[in-house]
């Protein structure tokens, strides 16, 4: 078998110039649909019968609990790459990662709570589902302020990566919560395994939400990443080169 | 149109939760940008200094 694109997928030079050409194809994508789900989730889809027109936080708070939890996915198994192959690149990705997470975690307890209020009459309860969410978001700024503690850059890459590393097990208490215990938070009703539980027109702009978020991700990563690499490798004579 | 806005009742919570999430877009847009652009210079300024350095 042939291991040239495994050699190049490490190569600093070559992923920077490929992470600064795939960037738009990512962004635009993204931005248009979001703004198309936007429509659709505000304007036609229809009132829950439930619900009313408080369901349409839905349309923010499920993609960003989404991006929180698969950002964490993404940054994990970065690290352990980084920990098992020692690439270095694979660090730079996971702590490209965690400012993000950290960021959309946040806003899912805040659109979460915005939701509480009004449909169970509280802001916060210590829900196994929410809590688990709040354990989320102390793990991202845990691995930012392990990073940010420690000098020497290949130390702070494997530590950091080995709490990312065991903090995966909060992974599927968020996504289980709700059916392990009595959960206060609903069940999901697109992710899993029959049909999704909502008419179409109330679904489609939910989906386009979720993959509109996962490719801002990956745009936003993508700028963060190149970023992380020049940081890295500081004197390398091939930054001299991109940034003529 | 007023009633769009008020989304029978729910405006108080549900306007505040979509302009969290649209600040958290513009402003993890902004922060990756500037992060970038600031290694940029960075490793200029390095480059001029060595530069500097090695000429006579």
């Amino acid at each position: 078998m042939n291991w040239t694109w495994f050699h190049r997928l490490g190569s600093p030079p070559h992923i920077y110039r490929i992470a600064g050409t795939l960037t738009p194809w990512f962004a635009w994508p993204a931005g248009l649909l979001i703004v198309a789900a936007l429509y659709g989730g505000l304007v036609l889809a229809p009132p829950d019968y439930q619900q009313g027109e408080g369901f349409r936080i839905l349309y923010v708070h499920a993609p960003s609990a989404w991006l929180a939890v698969m950002i964490y996915g993404v940054m994990a198994s970065a690290a352990a790459v980084g920990l098992i192959w020692r690439m270095k690149v694979a660090h730079a990705v996971a702590a490209s990662c965690a400012g993000v997470g950290a960021w959309f975690t946040a806003v899912s307890l805040v659109t979460g709570m915005l939701w509480g209020k009004p449909m169970w009459g509280t802001y916060w309860v210590w829900d196994p589902r929410l809590t688990a969410q709040l354990i989320l978001f102390i793990l991202y700024l845990g691995y930012m302020g392990l990073r940010a503690g420690i000098d020497d850059l290949g130390r702070a890459d494997r530590a950091s990566a080995v709490l990312a590393i065991v903090g995966v097990v909060n992974i599927p208490i968020i996504r289980y919560s709700v059916e392990w215990w009595n959960s206060i938070h609903q069940a999901p009703s697109v992710m899993k395994m029959d049909r999704p539980s909502m008419p179409l027109d109330m679904l489609a702009p939910l989906l386009m939400m979720l993959l509109g978020f996962t490719l801002y991700f990956a745009a936003i990563l993508l700028v963060r990443l190149r970023a992380e690499i020049l940081r890295r490798e500081r004197t390398a004579s091939w930054i001299r080169e991109v940034l003529r | 149109m007023s009633e769009f806005f008020a989304m029978d009742g729910y405006a108080i919570f549900l306007w505040p939760a979509y302009l969290v999430t649209l600040i958290a877009i513009l402003a993890n847009v902004m922060l990756a940008r500037r992060a970038h652009a600031e290694a940029k210079q960075e490793a200029r300024r390095r480059f001029a200094i060595e530069d500097e350095g090695s000429s006579p």
